[in-house]
């Protein structure tokens, strides 16, 4: 290797080593799906998605280099940073649309809950991963509480959905290093008589009048409004209405690319963000909505196929808690489009407009890509 | 994927004991759930209800809009202009959308011409629609335009612009701000000017900018022109011959009706107070009235040359037939009437000429009341004439049957019997056609429209109209109704008004006429209401008639059939000529 360090082929030998062949060829579709998607949605914003791309495939490469046990020490500095950001934001934050949730750091301004999105199944996974062996209900009241710290400053912001994903991936983590099905069964039996009620009582709950206990008024509405868009159609069930009927207009086989007419005369809020999985169902109908669902699980198997290959119990519990994101991310974002979900601020993952986002994502793809190069590895 | 989840890659008990089966399979599960329902939803709305949505989708972008039909224009007989439609704009705005720095308030409402508190008032309403200003001119909507204000649209509409003003504004009547008829012309022939607005299909954004214009459903059908029968230059004489008296006598209101002899063609009409059209900001009642159409009036002593006419056709009386109107009073029942002077023994001529009341009973009661009934009813009193004016009266007429002789007696001589000035003017085409009465017509004909009616013999009219002239003469009742160069002929009417079933000592003078004697071009009706200083129909309405008169038979180029008299000469020069004072 010394001898030979400059000679071109092993460059790029280099370059390639850390990529994984089926997770790029997932990205690249991906990638492919987002660029036909925003050159209709929102073509003047290209340019800087493709520029976003780039950055995020960058810092994709560089934790795909990364040696996976790296990546896990990794966790506490990272940890730390981010809950010292989010305290940052609590105290010294920017007010944006009645929520703190940037910090401005003098170049750019920043979004510390996302950060969090990552750091908090890489710090759960190094710590499981340290305790290995001893797990027990100690572990699992730290791990609670150490969850809990960073969940709680981003509902404070008020941050709903981000909040939710971040206790998702700490909680995938949590069940996959052996969470007691005793502990699971009550918060699931909670959780779906919760939602049951409100569906049943909806109207009498959604009453102006009536106050959430522990909700912002906002996130009340968002719940109404999904139980019954039509209440407010100009206003919170705006989106909800548009998005389903562009959904709905696109048919079997869609009104083809670029003849979205929902999108293109601008009646789909947010089309080249969040709701961009309308323009697609729109341009593209069901059978587009369906190849982008197939690349998704592609990706999931993958990604499941990685975690369950893994050599040790952090790389593990890492590997599965980054596909479960995955998941979330494009379940919650398709579910909230298409209007079974409540409306909550998460992008469509690797297709929706936006470099934080995309750079957190391909965060974690580098993190598969690593933990499938350490089996590798490990194996030779 | 599950048999690679069986890899066991550790010791740890707790985990080779719960994970690799369990909760991957719960995982999976959980998974293929979630993804079952998205494909679900999407089937449900891509495939099954793809219709629904669709058609939403479209009810979204879709738009059929207006485009209006230009309104047909209203022309006098000669082919001026007297109604057209000029493009303006309306400025709307959806208050929701708008959002106006304090400057661009300013602005437009400057633009606008109102306040910054009208304007926010407006805008502040919760409707999603409000007009802001209707019928503004192009120029002004296009610096509107150029500000470019979110939630600020206009609409092209039409204006209708009367050249006429005052003068036609009766006639004419007026459209509302949507271009409908409104009163006169306009409403009658609201059909044929009206047109058909078309439609197209379009597409607009949310923004409500058309994006692509799809296709025309139906092209716009422009309203029809109307010509009327007036005549501009007669209609104008008519009018100013009518404000002159009005200002002289400081009357309360009057009217003017032109009928053309040979066609029956209305070629002037007016009616005082007027309005001008094209500023209706402070109409009252009393401006907006066409009197001549709508107001009904005890018609006097205009009635007596008919009772003439009845009376020469029977045979029963000549027009040298002498009648002894002494001593001025005639009971009936216990009822009696009388002449303003006593004449003693007159003519049947001299009845008319001097407008004698006891004269002229004398006659009617010769005739059964239902003799007298056919009579006016041919005449057209007692029923609409059906030109389609809005709120043309019919006048009042009671059935034969129940008159009292009183009553009949009085009818002969215009009273208990009301009617409007445009059935006067009508009926007296019976004398001037030589006894064929034509229908009226307001719009222009090229021959007589109708079938006429005869109602008196040729010699019986021209008997009457030589009575008439007389009348309108020396030793008439009206001799202010000459005209230098044509010989007139005419009868006088003053009536004491109804107010609440009393007669009060408010009169109504009206003098109907034609002209030229000898072969009669024109009818004139005059009527004024409430004339101070003067109230003899000889006195108030006859110079009227003359002056219209004059100059109406010059501007239509019929040749004069008299020699210009002294009489007419002191008339000219303003020495009064003494009238015989017509009965009451």
């Amino acid at each position: 290797m010394s001898e030979n360090r400059f000679h071109p082929l092993r460059l790029l030998q280099a370059l390639v080593r850390p990529i994984d062949p089926a997770l790029l060829l997932i990205l690249a579709l991906l990638f492919g799906y987002a660029f036909i998607l925003m050159s209709s949605a929102s073509p003047e914003r290209l340019d800087s998605q493709l520029t976003h791309m780039a950055v995020a495939v960058g810092v994709m490469w560089c934790a795909a280099s990364l040696p996976s046990q790296r990546l896990l020490s990794l966790a506490l500095p990272l940890y730390v940073l981010g809950v010292v950001l989010l305290v940052g934001v609590a105290l010294f934050g920017e007010v944006s649309k009645g929520a703190q949730r940037w910090l401005d750091i003098g170049v750019t301004r920043i979004q510390p809950s996302e950060l969090m999105k990552i750091a908090m199944p890489l710090m759960l996974a190094w710590f499981f991963q340290q305790r290995e062996g001893r797990i027990g209900w100690r572990e699992f009241v730290m791990a609670g509480i150490l969850l809990a710290i960073p969940v709680g400053l981003i509902v404070k912001q008020p941050d709903l959905g981000t909040s939710l994903l971040v206790a998702a991936a700490g909680f995938y983590v949590i069940f996959f290093a052996g969470l007691s099905w005793k502990l699971i069964v009550p918060v699931a039996v909670v959780g779906i008589v919760g939602i049951g009620s409100i569906v049943a009582f909806g109207d009498a709950l959604c009453q102006p009048d009536v106050e959430w206990v522990g909700m912002r008024d906002y996130q009340k509405h968002r719940v109404c409004t999904l139980l019954d868009p039509t209440q407010d159609p100009l206003g919170k069930g705006f989106h909800i209405i548009q998005s389903t009927i562009a959904i709905g207009s696109g048919g079997i086989a869609g009104k083809g690319w670029m003849d979205g007419t929902q999108t293109h005369l601008s009646f789909l809020p947010e089309r080249h963000t969040d709701f961009i999985f309308a323009v697609l169902a729109e341009e593209f109908g069901l059978i587009g909505a369906l190849v982008l669902l197939l690349i998704y699980l592609a990706l999931f198997a993958r990604g499941f196929t990685i975690a369950a290959r893994a050599p040790t119990l952090g790389t593990r519990l890492l590997a599965g808690a980054v596909t479960m994101i995955f998941f979330t991310y494009a379940f919650v974002n398709m579910g909230m489009v298409s209007g079974i979900l409540p409306v909550v601020g998460v992008p469509l993952p690797f297709i929706s407009y936006g470099g934080t986002a995309l750079v957190t994502l391909c965060l974690g793809i580098g993190i598969l890509m690593s933990v499938q190069r350490s089996r590798l590895a490990n194996k030779n | 994927m599950q048999k690679q989840r069986t890899v066991t890659f550790n010791h740890n008990p707790l985990l080779k004991r719960e994970l690799p089966v369990w909760r991957s399979r719960f995982v999976l599960m959980v998974l293929l759930a979630c993804f079952l329902a998205l494909v679900g939803r999407a089937l449900f709305l891509q495939g099954i209800n793809n219709e629904f949505l669709q058609a939403k989708g479209e009810m979204r972008y879709a738009r059929v809009l207006e485009v209006p039909a230009t309104r047909g224009r209203i022309t006098d007989r000669n082919g001026d202009m007297f109604a057209v439609s000029t493009p303006v704009r309306s400025v709307w705005a959806i208050p929701s959308d708008v959002n106006l720095e304090p400057g661009e308030a300013r602005q437009l409402s400057k633009l606008l011409e109102m306040d910054v508190s009208e304007l926010n008032a407006k805008l502040a309403s919760g409707r999603d629609f409000a007009y802001l200003k209707r019928q503004l001119s192009p120029d002004v909507a296009d610096q509107v335009a150029a500000l470019k204000l979110a939630g600020i649209h206009q609409q092209q509409e039409y204006r209708r612009f009367y050249p006429g003003g005052e003068v036609t504004a009766h006639m004419l009547g007026f459209t509302s701000v949507e271009d409908r008829g409104q009163e006169g012309i306009e409403l009658a022939y609201e059909a044929q000017l009206a047109g058909q607005p078309g439609s197209r299909r379009v597409i607009k954004d949310r923004r409500g900018q058309i994006v692509e214009d799809v296709e025309s459903i139906r092209p716009p059908r422009d309203g029809e022109d109307v010509v009327l029968a007036m005549d501009g230059k007669l209609q104008y004489l008519a009018y100013s011959a009518l404000r002159e008296a009005m200002q002289k006598y400081r009357a309360k209101a009057g009217a003017v009706v032109v009928v053309d002899v040979r066609t029956g063609e209305v070629l002037a009409l007016a009616n005082a107070p007027t309005f001008n059209p094209n500023n209706r900001a402070n109409l009252t009642g009393a401006q907006l009235r066409n009197r001549a159409f709508t107001d009904t009036f005890e018609p006097g002593s205009v009635m007596k040359p008919f009772i003439a006419g009845m009376a020469l056709e029977s045979g029963k009386f000549k027009a040298t037939t002498k009648i002894d109107t002494s001593p001025g009073r005639l009971t009936i029942g216990t009822a009696s009437i009388g002449d303003a002077h006593v004449h003693g023994v007159l003519s049947v001529a001299e009845v008319i000429q001097k407008s004698s009341n006891i004269g002229t009973v004398k006659m009617a009661l010769q005739f059964s009341p239902e003799e007298m009934w056919r009579l006016f009813n041919q005449l057209g009193f007692g029923s609409q004439l059906d030109l389609g004016f809005p709120g043309e009266a019919a006048g009042r007429l009671r059935p034969a049957k129940s008159w009292r002789p009183i009553e009949q007696a009085t009818m002969s001589y215009g009273h208990g019997i009301s009617v409007s000035l445009i059935q006067v003017a009508h009926a007296y085409l019976a004398f001037a056609r030589d006894g064929d009465l034509l229908p009226l017509s307001l719009t222009k004909l090229d021959e007589p429209k109708g079938s006429s009616k005869r109602i008196f013999s040729p010699e019986v009219a021209r008997e009457v109209r030589a009575m008439l002239e007389m009348a309108a003469g020396p030793g008439g009742t009206a001799p202010q109704a000459q005209v230098p160069g044509y010989r007139v002929a005419g009868k006088t009417g003053t009536a004491y008004k109804l107010e609440g079933g009393q007669y009060v000592k408010k009169y109504i003078s009206s003098f109907v006429g034609l002209a030229p004697a000898s072969r009669p071009r024109l009818v004139v009706a005059v009527m004024i209401d409430e004339p101070n200083g003067a109230h003899y129909g000889g006195a108030v309405a006859a110079p009227v008639f003359a002056r219209i008169v004059e100059g109406s038979l010059r501007a239509l180029g019929v040749a004069p059939d008299a020699p210009i008299t002294p009489l007419q000469l002191a008339r000219k020069q303003g020495v009064e000529v003494p009238a015989v004072q017509e009965s009451m």
